[in-house]
């Protein structure tokens, strides 16, 4: 059966095998698959390639943090090595910016995770599909139950996310889940694998109005490494996925690179790219930013990540935050809750709260299904709270009308 | 003396100072109105509309309610959205925003205009935030606006009166208040304002990010009383260039 299939366990060795099979094209589309025009990921693929982070000078970072609207190239000194003996005024031009947009407000929301087949092999993540982990994928019952244990902690944002298999959470058994989680939650997310502008639009009439999808890199050339199979594979498909969302009615799209899988500079330099000509071509899109970095996973030795210490990825969120001060950013729970308290306010407008990655465990206390990954900071919505409140701020369950 | 008074929508106020409720910590919201002295405070329908933590609840009882339809993108949404408001309790007044611009949130004067008429059809006390285009306005006067709300620069910007000669212009051709809403960051700027002859100032930004709220919410108060009797005392004129001589050659004329 396919589904005992994929929860096998794949040794070193056949991984090994994996990568030296002839795999296929990534840029080619699969059946199914709509395409756009590729003028946006043709733009920041070239400019991001043409990036050369140690041609930026000390007095390039110097003129950038002087302007008020600042060009890619000056987003390109900020994420720089030139910039990191800089990091101390980024952050405050970066916190003088988040008071002016967003001013005492941090944004708190929950993940829930409502199934965890995939069938995507990605070397690095938990979810891969030849992961031995425990499978689930709940019934709307389920559904319901997790996200009336998640209301009665006061949230009113949800983020739904899926593994990626259309086979197991087809488009229909999201829109359900998006249709239950609209009646508890003010504001709903996604966080699937990617889709079609039409599906985009029918998830948006279930209530859903923000679309996030991780790219992971932008290097090709590293991407198909790194995703060895399954329509993840598409690279293309993929970045152009909040585009497509954005077609299919969204109001805000979300992006990010999973900082050190590939080279994090020019990454984080293509995100920001990313959203911001999106941002120039779709006016009234509500753009943000994640920046999850790489974590301890099942099975993921066999890649040797660049570092990205809490240094970079405090100078990565501080040029996201002065090249789109508007943008939103939220704070990984895969942080240590130190460095999460201390960005918020900062450069970090949203944090998650009373965060469990399983499968079921908002209701039940344990879980159905294995986790992604292990999370940093397990603080329940009332100590996050709380911790917000410490610095300042003022915690937001809600800053947004469904029309 | 008579009082200095200006009305809206048949309601009568004496503070001109309006006070916007984003961006604050709940509890200085409070202090800050009293400071100010605001008889009319703005929220965002889409905070108030919170069950766990409702903005509503630290608004002193009192103050006037100004509901607005942030995060509509056309005049459609800014009508759901100010229906809402009127389901929440927020009362008949309504500041229209219809922004379709996530980077400067300038408004849509066109679908401003749409919006107002729809809703000054149902009853609503009409106050559309506009850019400050002439044409707009007189627009927005015949759709049934009870003011118009001029931004002086963009948003949050705190950069002041940036369209000063178009907010001019409004305040000598509208025959409505005229209020200044929008990017105003400090209080001489609101003085400023209130000189031209602006019918009032509305600031949140500017008091809210303040290192002491309370201190910047009184200061704003004073600087837009001190700029309104500078207006209804009619400011002395000022030369472009050159001085004047205080004895004019011509003054014989007048022997």
């Amino acid at each position: 059966m396919e589904e005992q299939k994929e929860n096998q366990f794949l040794t070193e060795d056949e991984i090994e095998k994996y990568l030296r099979m002839e795999r296929t094209d990534p840029m080619e589309y699969m059946e199914g698959m709509e395409q756009i025009p590729s003028g946006v990921m043709d733009e920041v693929i070239s400019r991001m390639e043409a990036y050369d982070y140690h041609a930026c000078t000390e007095d390039d970072v110097r003129r950038a943090l002087l302007k008020d609207n600042l060009s890619p190239e000056d987003f390109g000194a900020l994420l720089s090595p030139a910039a990191e003996p800089f990091l101390e005024q980024m952050a405050r031009r970066a916190k003088e910016e988040t008071a002016k947009h967003f001013g005492s407000s941090v944004y708190l929301f929950t993940p829930l995770y409502i199934s965890n087949y995939c069938e995507n092999f990605c070397i690095y993540c938990g979810f891969n599909c030849h992961n031995r982990i425990r499978r689930a994928k709940l019934t709307m019952d389920g559904v319901e139950k997790e996200l009336k244990a998640i209301a009665a902690t006061g949230l009113e944002e949800i983020l739904i996310l899926t593994g990626e298999s259309r086979g197991m959470s087809d488009v229909a058994y999201i829109g359900e889940a998006c249709k239950l989680a609209k009646k508890y939650f003010k504001m709903v997310g996604i966080e699937v694998y990617p889709m079609n502008s039409d599906e985009y639009a029918y998830l948006h009439k279930c209530g859903v109005d923000y679309v996030t999808v991780f790219q992971e890199t932008y290097n090709l050339k590293k991407y198909e490494t790194l995703h060895i199979s399954g329509h993840k594979r598409v690279f293309p498909y993929r970045v152009n996925a909040q585009e497509r969302a954005l077609m299919g009615g969204m109001r805000g799209v979300a992006f990010a690179a999973l900082l050190g899988l590939d080279d994090f500079r020019k990454d984080a330099f293509a995100t920001g790219l990313h959203a911001w000509l999106l941002q120039r071509k779709y006016p009234r899109a509500e753009i943000s930013f994640s920046c999850p970095r790489l974590r301890p996973i099942i099975n993921n030795d066999k890649i040797n990540p660049q570092d990205v210490h809490e240094t970079q990825l405090l100078q990565v969120m501080c040029a996201y935050r002065i090249f789109m001060p508007y943008a939103g950013l939220t704070i990984s729970t895969r942080e240590r809750a130190g460095f999460r308290d201390h960005v918020i306010g900062l450069a970090a407008t949203k944090i998650s709260a009373g965060v469990s990655t399983g499968i079921g465990s908002h209701a039940e206390g344990e879980a159905q299904g294995d986790d992604q990954f292990e999370i940093a900071d397990g603080r329940n919505v009332e100590e996050v709270c709380r911790a917000v409140r410490k610095q300042g701020l003022e915690p937001v369950m809600n800053d947004y009308v469904y029309v | 003396m008579k009082t200095d008074t200006w009305t809206l929508g048949g309601h009568e106020f004496t503070s001109r100072f309006i006070l916007g409720s984003g961006k604050y910590n709940l509890e200085l919201i409070r202090a800050a109105v009293e400071e100010a002295g605001a008889q009319i405070i703005t929220l965002a329908v889409r905070r108030a509309n919170s069950e766990t933590a409702s903005i509503l609840d630290y608004i002193p009882k009192g103050v006037t309610l100004l509901p607005n339809t942030s995060g509509a993108r056309n005049a459609e949404e800014a009508v759901r959205i100010a229906r809402l408001a009127r389901e929440l309790g927020c009362g008949d007044f309504v500041k229209i925003e219809v922004i379709n611009d996530s980077k400067y949130l300038l408004p849509d004067n066109y679908e401003t205009v749409r919006a107002t008429e729809l809703l000054a059809r149902e009853g609503f006390v009409v106050m559309p935030y506009m850019y400050p285009d002439l044409n707009a306005a007189r627009a927005l006067r015949d759709a049934g606006a009870a003011c118009v709300m001029p931004l002086a620069a963009p948003i949050g910007s705190n950069k002041g009166l940036c369209t000063r000669e178009f907010i001019q212009i409004l305040v000598d051709e509208i025959d409505l208040p005229v209020i200044v809403d929008a990017g105003i960051g400090r209080p001489s700027q609101a003085c400023e304002a209130m000189e031209m002859g602006v019918a009032a100032v509305m600031s949140n930004t500017a008091v809210a990010t303040a290192g002491d709220i309370r201190k910047m919410a009184g200061a704003f108060k004073k600087a837009i009383e001190a700029g309104r009797e500078a207006y209804l005392a009619g400011p002395g004129r000022v030369l472009e260039k050159g001085g004047d001589a205080s004895s004019p050659l011509t003054g014989f004329l007048r022997d």
